[in-house]
This record gives C-alpha cells, sequence and structure tokens, in this order.
C-alpha cells in the first residue's frame, strides 16, 4: 500500500523540468483523460453487473435447496388422509431430503399479499402446499408423477428446480460475462492509450529527438511521456470512476426489490472495488505509454 | 564580453578527460547512406585541448563526419572511439552518458520550440540529473556571454540565425563538456558575429576544452589561425586530409 502510494506521489509532484519538456496542452492529452473517463464509467457498470448477477445466483441457487411443493385438492373430508398419503410417498421417493405439510397459517402468509388480509382462508376449500426438500442430486420428478397419479390424481407437483436452474445457470453466466467485460474494458484502454502514446510521441519527434541528442537516457525520456499518460488517465478515471458510482447509487439495492430481482445497486464491501479502477487503469497507462516509448526510441539513434 | 565568466564554469565543474587518451579516435573509418561510400579510409586522433577546423566543399559529409564523432552515425566500416570507447560496442545508455562529455552545435541548432531559449539552453543539465536547474547563476552568465540575456524569455523561433547559433552555442557548453564540435556555426550570420563567435569557441579552447568546427569560410579559418595553433582538415574525395599551409 505504501508503495501504491509513493508511486501515486511521485506521478504528481514528478520532476516539474521533466514534464514541462513534453508540451502541455495537445488534445492526445485530453483524450486521454476522456476515454480513461468513460472506460472508468464502464467498469463500474461491469463491476456492478457481474455482482449483482453473482449475488442473484447466490439467492436462487439457496432457494433452489427447497424448491418443490406439491399441491393436492381433495375434498375436505379426504384432504387429510390423501396429505399423509403424499408424504408417506415422498418419503420413500428418492432425491426427496424431506417433505412438509404447510400449516394453514403458512398457506394464509402465502396468500396474503395477493388476495389482502380480510380474505377468510380458513372457510375457503384451497388446496393443501406440501413442501419438498431434496438432496443435492434431486429426485426425477416424472418418475414421482406417475407414482402419484397412481394413488392421488389430484396431486399437482410443482418442480421450480427445473425452471431455476437455467436461471441460475444464466445468472453465473451474467456474472462470468461482467469480468469478461472488464477484461476486454482493460485491454481496450491499454490499446487506445498506446495509440494516442504513439501520436504524442509522433507529434513530439522534434523533443525526442533534441532530447537524445544532448544525452537523455531513453528512461529519462520515457519517463517524461509515461509520467504524463498515467497521470492523465488517473484524473480521468476517478472522475468516471466517480460518475459511475453516483449513477450506480441511484439504481434501487436490493432490499428495496421483490426477492427475486436483486438490486443492480452495489452493496456494502463492494462498493470498496471502485476504489481499485483508477489505480489499476493508470498502471494500464503506465505499461502502455513504456511500451510505445521503447519500440519508438529503439529506433533512434 | 569578459574573459573570465567561463572560468567560474570552468573551475566549478572542470574537465576530467582522462590523460593520454585521444578524445577521439578514427581508425579506416568509412561511411555510407546505403549507396556508394561517402566517407573512406579516415584515420585521425584528436587530443584533448587541440583545436581543429574541418573544411571541404557543401556535400562532402562534414556533418556526416561530426554525427559519427557524437555517436549518431556508426561507422559503416572501421574503428571510431570517443573518450577510448568503441562505438561499436556502446549501449543506448552509454551514448547518452557520452554525449554529455560532447557539446555540439548543430548545423540546424537543434532546439525544442516551446521551451524558453533559457530553458533550452539549460536543458542538458536537467536531462543529466543536475539539478542546478533553479541555480540559474551559472545560466545567466552563459547567457550573457553569448550576448542573449535580454533573449532568455524568447522562444526558438522567434530568434534571429545569428541568436540561434549563439544560443546553441551555449546550450553546447553548459554542461562544460571535453570537446565542442560546431557545425557551420557561423553560417547564419554576419562577419562581426562570427569573429565573435569564433572568439568564444577560442575561449573555451583556451579553457582546455577540444573544439572542432566544420565551416567553409575561409576567411573565419585564417581569422583562427592568426590567434591559435589550429589544424585544418580537409574532406576532399572522400578522405580526410591535412590541409597545409596554403590554405
Ligand atoms: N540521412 C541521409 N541519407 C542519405 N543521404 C544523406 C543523408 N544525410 C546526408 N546525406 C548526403 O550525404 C552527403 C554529405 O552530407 P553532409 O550533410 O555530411 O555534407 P556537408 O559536408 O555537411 O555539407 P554542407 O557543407 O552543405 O553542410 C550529401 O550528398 C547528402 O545529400
Ligand atoms: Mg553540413
Amino acid at each position: 500500500m505504501s508503495a501504491l502510494f509513493s508511486t501515486l506521489a511521485a506521478l504528481f509532484v514528478g520532476d516539474l523540468q521533466r514534464d514541462r519538456v513534453v508540451p502541455a496542452s495537445g488534445y492526445t492529452s485530453t483524450l486521454t483523460s476522456l476515454t480513461a473517463a468513460a472506460m472508468a464509467f464502464l467498469v463500474v457498470f461491469a463491476l456492478a453487473l457481474s455482482l449483482a448477477s453473482y449475488r442473484l445466483a447466490q439467492d436462487w441457487s439457496k432457494a433452489l435447496e427447497q424448491s418443490a411443493t406439491l399441491r393436492i385438492s381433495a375434498p375436505v373430508e379426504q384432504l387429510d388422509a390423501q396429505v399423509a398419503r403424499a408424504i408417506e410417498i415422498l418419503e420413500t421417493t428418492p432425491g426427496v431430503a424431506s417433505a412438509r405439510a404447510l400449516s394453514s397459517e403458512e398457506q394464509s402468509d402465502l396468500l396474503t399479499p395477493w388476495l389482502g388480509v380480510d380474505v377468510p382462508f380458513d372457510k375457503l376449500p384451497l388446496p393443501r402446499l406440501i413442501e419438498i426438500v431434496q438432496t443435492p442430486d434431486g429426485f426425477d420428478p416424472q418418475g414421482l408423477r406417475l407414482r402419484l397419479t397412481g394413488e392421488l390424481p389430484s396431486a399437482v407437483l410443482d418442480d421450480h428446480v427445473r425452471w431455476r436452474r437455467p436461471l441460475v445457470q444464466a445468472a453465473n453466466w451474467l456474472s462470468v460475462l461482467g469480468v469478461v467485460a472488464i477484461g476486454l474494458i482493460g485491454l481496450t484502454s491499454g490499446a487506445m492509450i498506446i495509440l494516442a502514446a504513439r501520436a504524442a510521441l509522433a507529434a513530439n519527434a522534434q523533443v525526442i529527438t533534441v532530447l537524445r541528442l544532448i544525452g537523455a537516457t531513453d528512461a529519462y525520456i520515457e519517463a517524461a511521456f509515461v509520467r504524463r499518460f498515467a497521470f492523465r488517465t488517473f484524473i480521468g478515471a476517478v472522475v468516471g470512476t466517480v460518475i459511475g458510482a453516483g449513477v450506480v447509487a441511484l439504481f434501487p439495492g436490493e432490499e428495496e426489490q421483490a426477492a427475486i430481482l436483486t438490486g443492480l445497486r452495489l452493496s456494502g464491501v463492494e462498493w470498496m472495488w471502485l476504489v481499485l479502477i483508477p489505480p489499476i487503469l493508470s498502471s494500464i497507462a503506465f505499461s502502455a505509454t513504456r511500451y510505445a516509448a521503447n519500440r519508438l526510441l529503439k529506433g533512434l539513434t | 564580453m569578459s574573459d573570465c565568466i567561463l572560468c567560474g564554469a570552468q573551475a566549478q565543474q572542470g574537465s576530467d578527460v582522462k590523460s593520454g587518451a585521444d578524445v577521439i579516435e578514427l581508425d579506416g573509418v568509412a561511411y555510407s547512406y546505403g549507396g556508394g561510400e561517402l566517407l573512406s579510409d579516415m584515420s585521425l586522433a584528436i587530443t584533448p585541448g587541440a583545436f581543429y577546423f574541418l573544411t571541404g566543399p557543401s556535400g562532402a559529409g562534414k556533418t556526416t563526419f561530426l554525427k559519427m564523432c557524437y555517436a549518431a552515425l556508426k561507422p559503416t566500416s572501421g574503428a571510431l572511439k570517443l573518450f577510448g570507447q568503441d562505438v561499436r560496442t556502446m549501449e543506448r545508455n552509454d551514448i547518452a552518458l557520452v554525449r554529455r562529455r560532447i557539446g555540439v552545435v548543430h548545423q540546424d541548432c537543434q532546439f525544442i520550440d516551446h521551451l524558453s531559449v533559457a530553458d533550452n539552453i539549460a536543458l542538458p543539465l536537467s536531462v543529466s540529473g543536475q539539478d542546478n536547474w533553479d541555480d540559474t547563476t551559472n545560466l545567466k552568465e552563459l547567457l550573457a556571454w553569448v550576448g542573449l540575456s535580454h533573449r532568455a524569455n524568447a522562444l526558438p523561433p522567434e530568434l534571429s540565425g545569428g541568436e540561434r547559433q549563439r544560443a546553441a552555442l551555449a546550450r553546447a557548453i553548459i554542461m562544460s563538456p571535453d570537446i565542442v564540435l560546431a557545425d557551420e556555426p557561423t553560417g547564419n550570420v554576419d562577419w562581426e558575429m562570427s569573429e565573435r563567435l569564433l572568439r568564444l569557441l577560442l575561449e573555451l579552447n583556451r579553457m582546455g576544452k577540444t573544439v572542432v568546427i566544420a565551416s567553409h569560410d575561409l576567411s573565419l579559418i585564417r581569422s583562427a589561425k592568426s590567434q591559435v595553433q589550429a589544424r585544418v582538415l580537409r574532406i576532399a574525395n572522400k578522405r580526410l586530409q591535412l590541409a597545409g599551409a596554403n590554405l
């Protein structure tokens, strides 16, 4: 951390004379800052997307563990017997860890959001719900359905796993995609800074020639350009990150959403990731400029 | 112009040519830009403290010769040593370091156009990591010595030809180099100014610096010969010849 600090200090303070050698203005440096700002902004979103879909995948796979229900509809007098039979069947089904009938309170809790509090649920001929907790391997829904249709024709197996598993996969992929996007943004930034540095070096060919002639080492010349670009990138990246963070902060957070939809807003320590964006982008600029300068200088006497 | 102004600079930095070692040594050096040989089979040892003129018709290769002397060009054959170091084996870094001991007045001056004259003249100090950037006394004396005090803050493109050449000379000597190579230092100036530039170079030579001036200004050479033991080299037919007294 202190090493990073001294690098940054050197970046900002620098030796002013050396920095004056490269003309201050020039739109390549403005473009570099703009590019860095745009890239940092994009990184914030890719990061938010990646983290949000990761969270989503986590939530959903947790929910997967007990996400099958069996619904039994029967005349009131047969209901209890049928529920008991269903539980017997379930307990002997491979892949079912446990099965439990929901109490009528639990059922009305589930329905209240949809029907309101005034509905007398106990007077309604509601089907009974059995919650099935699966083993990690899960059960075979087709086999279970076949067994059930024989004995309990009214039973309806609601297997959430079937449609949730691909969603979890998709969320995981989205999260990976976010990381890939961040990598690509890093590569693109590097490539763009190489181009910008090459343009700046070409525009300052005379400066470089003169510096070589009066005895400047390659390291001296490189440093003048590298510092300029790393600094510009750092400033741009800070601005882009702050704007990106501001926009992300405006998104609804996880707690304000229905449980299934997680917010794109970062939460807690996740914000700390953003602090890394400017130093990482400016070290990319540092290496990219060094690379470009090195290649150009090798061609000079 | 006062004579003792550079004495201060000299006393401060001194000259550290290794005794006995030649400043520049050529042994069978040839150079070609890709076509036929422009210069061939040149052998010469430039001794510390010597004063040379290099003459020859335009296009003979005077600038090319000087470029080899500060390692901007490497001989296509033969051996060239700068301060005892063979340029063929010199790394880029070595070349940078050896150039700090060679002050060059380029034919086209070679300034950084967005830096002031004073900054350009002091640039070799900053480049070599000597932090006297703010220690301007030396710089002020030097500016006065070349008569550019009033133009210190001007930009190089705003200077006249003669002013540019004096600024180039000031930059060439600010590091107190062991040798000064001047390529047509009086190319753009009137007789009076070229006499003045010559006096500056003679003064440097008296302080122990080796001086090589490429010029085809015969009156300048004659004027110098009356004041110093100057040797006159001529590039003719691709070769280096020592010109006789019949100049
Ligand atoms: N970079 C180059 N590539 C090819 N040919 C070159 C190059 N530089 C110089 N020459 C050629 O080499 C020859 C010698 O050039 P040089 O500049 O050394 O001559 P010079 O003696 O300094 O002439 P002048 O008195 O006009 O300054 C010229 O014919 C020139 O055209
Ligand atoms: Mg020439």
